[in-house]
């Protein structure tokens, strides 16, 4: 392996695994208060119960989202100080803004965690909101620098070079595709979330039909995803646009687009071929993609021959990764939509086998459209790290041996995964309480 | 007019407050591992209880330092992750263990012989990472890590593993449990409170052993930071100051005052990374960057200097509220 790989796979694993304890870190404080919320206004012990059982589950996966969070904020300069020493001028506002964020983050969560006797239920019930407030927050401003890399912006450079001249560090903040980006994967994030809750859930309805526990726990979820998931397919739809406005090279490498032309189809799976210059398998929707980026069905849209091969991403892995993150989409918005319908129509929660099981199968493809949109977005804006300003290999260090790092922070990372995985097993389905909550009821 | 002096003042309080909270929370780890005999279950119970509510903010201050470094000083930051990634490769590792273990051992509705183990490496990055993290700042002082065009010459080996850098991390651990036996004292269960005074006696004659150490070592290791020391300006008041502050904590362990302990370990500690300040005299990696070269843009300044006041005046009353909640009436709960 050589350097510029290892140093693009640790940074991309750390993230991967990263990105799913933070948007755990922002929807599950929303779901235990509103359980908590619910407790509050009905006395149903049951949802005091959810409340403390999903907080258990949250403090696992914030505490491993926070040092490897940490872990990140290392890495940024270990693996890229050229990029650092380039842009942190430039994106340390938001990067310090997203710290007092967390700050507050992990302080009301501390609250919240250890809290229970110590303050009123109603102030524990504020931590909670507090705690997805500061959640929220601190992941938006991180997607602000990220955006920034995508669509750089805020700063001046000396004519004839790169070198930063003048800085505007809230224009840096406000860069155009902040808001596309940020709305994006906060939306991502409840989605993603929700529907990981409401899988564990129905599998619990599936194993024990009457489980009043699971059934508060599925409903809260279905609520969240319910709300999220259409407005993520709207928010989609604002992405793609701005990418292929801001970033068309992106977009050409999502859509398999190698030829510039009028009318362009939109192709829904199929493989790219990069040495041929065409796709295998896919299914062409002729000036569809025309249409969703401009509403002119005619009109031209940049393909891959419109940049030089050095400034091309990799057209195989963000099409496919794309083709995963709209599929995964696509199948989460039926299966909303299929248990909104069932819900109005039997005026209670769906708890149809089938239903649980879809629901069941369907669970993991928010956490897999999150990585897959993680993808097209990084992938897509190679070889740049900043776009069109500085080239990823220009940004790596000069330290040698990278590889062993790389496999260690592998290993670790492979480690606290599987066993996050299974302490978060024994929350679920080995607790005595479960069944102190039906008797309760 | 804003200037590269007051994020050097700004970052030196971060590290100030990180040493005094998230230190301790290290050195609880240390007292973890040593725990021995019939209590040591209960006795790292009460050490999980005073450490659970507040690491992860306590944590928080390492990295308020590292962006604060890499926005304001972005050629520093990069010099000493190019130069020192090896110890601070291992820092991070220790911190993600450390973290990620307390938590699973917490967490985990395990049978008692795997949270053991989850303890057991909890400690274990308890007691090293402090060691690397005095190593990598004691590596900056030295002198070693040398720049030509911006661009790190002296390796990846420069700095941090010679005596003084290694005696400057043992020294960092051991303060790390000094402070963290001193604050005990307000949270174990009575009939442990005087196992907790010796213990905390002992590691101050330790500090002050390591202290006489790593300052003659400097001499030889890191000339220019110990010719910095010794000449500057405050270094009397500062000496007077800390020789006061060791003689208060011996005192009051001695005749179990363990509030004003707790005050005079606060003001040692402090003291001592005022010194390492003090010493380092606007350099961030001696000899070659300073807080002046360091790649500071003046926009970056005035743009964050707002944001770290209303940081901070929102941050000091939640800060306030969690530790009065969690640390206020500890004895009586």
């Amino acid at each position: 392996m050589d350097d510029l790989f290892s140093a693009r796979a640790q940074m991309g694993l750390s993230l991967a695994f990263h990105i799913l304890f933070g948007i755990a870190g922002m929807a599950m404080p929303l779901m235990m208060a509103i359980a908590e919320t619910v407790w509050l206004r009905t006395g149903n012990q049951i949802y005091l119960e959810l409340a403390k059982r999903w907080s258990k589950g949250t403090a696992i996966l914030f505490a491993v989202g926070a040092v490897s969070g940490t872990a990140l904020s290392f890495e940024l300069g270990l693996l890229w100080p050229g990029f650092m020493k380039y842009a942190g001028p430039v994106i340390g506002t938001p990067f310090s803004l997203e710290g007092f964020a967390f700050f507050f983050e992990a302080i009301f969560l501390g609250i919240y965690l250890y809290g229970w006797n110590k303050i009123s239920p109603k102030m524990h019930c504020l931590a909670g909101y507090l705690v997805a407030f500061f959640g929220l927050a601190s992941g938006t401003i991180v997607i602000a620098v990220n955006a920034w890399m995508n669509t750089p912006a805020g700063f001046t450079t000396v004519a004839g070079t790169n070198e930063i001249a003048t800085i505007d560090v809230w224009g840096a903040v406000f860069n155009p595709a902040f808001p596309t980006q940020a709305m994006h994967s906060g939306l991502g994030a409840y989605c993603a979330v929700a529907f990981a809750v409401l899988g564990i859930h129905c599998f619990g309805l599936l194993r024990e039909k009457n489980n009043a526990f699971h059934l508060a726990a599925a409903k809260i979820a279905f609520g969240m995803a319910l709300v999220a998931t259409p407005l993520q397919m709207l928010s989609g739809d604002i992405s793609a646009r701005h990418v292929g406005e801001y970033q068309p090279a992106k977009l050409a490498a999502m859509e398999g687009l190698y030829k510039t032309q009028k009318g362009a189809p939109l192709a829904l799976g199929g493989i790219p071929i990069d040495d041929e210059e065409r796709m295998i398998g896919a299914i062409h929707i002729p000036k569809a993609l025309s249409f969703l980026q401009t509403g002119d069905a005619d009109a031209e849209i940049k393909g891959l021959d419109a940049f030089p091969e050095e400034d091309r991403p990799n057209t195989f892995w963000v099409h496919l990764a794309f083709q995963l993150m709209v599929a995964c989409g696509s199948a989460m918005m039926g299966l909303v939509s299929l248990g909104a319908f069932l819900w109005w129509r039997g005026k209670r929660f769906p708890t149809q086998r089938w239903f649980l099981k879809a629901a069941l199968l369907v669970h993991p493809l928010g956490l897999v459209a999150v990585e897959a949109g993680w993808c097209v977005t990084e992938l897509g804006r190679q070889p740049w790290v900043i776009y069109n300003i500085m080239r990823t290999e220009d940004a790596v260090t000069p330290m040698p041996g990278l590889w062993v790092p790389c496999l260690f922070f592998t290993a670790l990372y492979v480690f606290l995964g599987i066993t996050v995985l299974i302490l978060l097993n024994n929350h679920v389905f080995h607790s005595p309480s479960v069944v102190a909550v039906e008797r309760s009821k | 007019m804003i200037g590269v002096d007051l994020f050097w003042w700004i970052m030196g309080t971060g590290l100030i407050i990180y040493v005094m909270t998230g230190g301790a929370d290290y050195g609880g780890g240390v007292w973890d591992l040593l725990a021995r005999g019939k209590e040591q279950a209960r006795e790292r119970r009460m050490i999980e209880a005073a450490i659970g509510p507040i690491w992860e903010v306590n944590h928080i201050w390492v990295i308020f330092i590292i962006v604060t470094m890499f926005s304001v000083f972005p050629k520093a930051f990069a010099a000493i992750c190019i130069a020192l990634h090896i110890p601070i490769s291992l820092v991070v590792v220790g911190m993600i263990l450390r973290g990620a273990c307390f938590t699973f051992r917490g967490y985990g509705l395990q049978p008692g012989a795997t949270a053991k183990r989850w303890g057991m490496i909890f400690a274990w990055a308890s007691l090293i990472t402090p060691i690397f993290l005095g190593m990598t700042l004691a590596a900056t002082s030295s002198g070693e890590i040398r720049l030509v065009d911006g661009e790190v010459t002296s390796g990846y080996f420069s700095g941090w593993l010679s005596p003084f850098a290694v005696c400057t991390g043992v020294l960092t651990l051991v303060i790390f449990s000094l402070t963290a036996a001193v604050y005990l004292l307000h949270e174990v269960e009575p009939d442990m409170v005087q196992r907790f005074r010796d213990r905390a006696f002992k590691a101050q004659i330790v500090v002050l052993v390591l202290l006489a150490i790593v300052y003659g070592l400097a001499h030889r290791d890191a000339p220019i930071f110990a010719e910095q020391l010794d000449n500057s300006a405050l270094i009397w008041p500062l000496r007077f100051f800390i020789v006061l502050a060791v003689g208060a904590v011996f005192w009051s362990l001695k005749n179990k005052h363990d509030d004003l302990a707790r005050m005079a370990v606060v003001a040692q500690v402090a003291g001592v990374v005022l010194g390492w300040g003090l010493a380092m005299d606007r350099y961030l990696v001696i000899p070659d960057l300073t807080i002046d070269n360091a790649g500071a843009h003046q926009e970056t300044l005035e743009a964050m200097a707002p944001v770290f006041i209303a940081g901070a005046v929102l941050l000091v009353p939640a800060l306030f509220m969690l530790f009065r909640v969690f640390k206020s009436k500890s004895k009586e709960a």
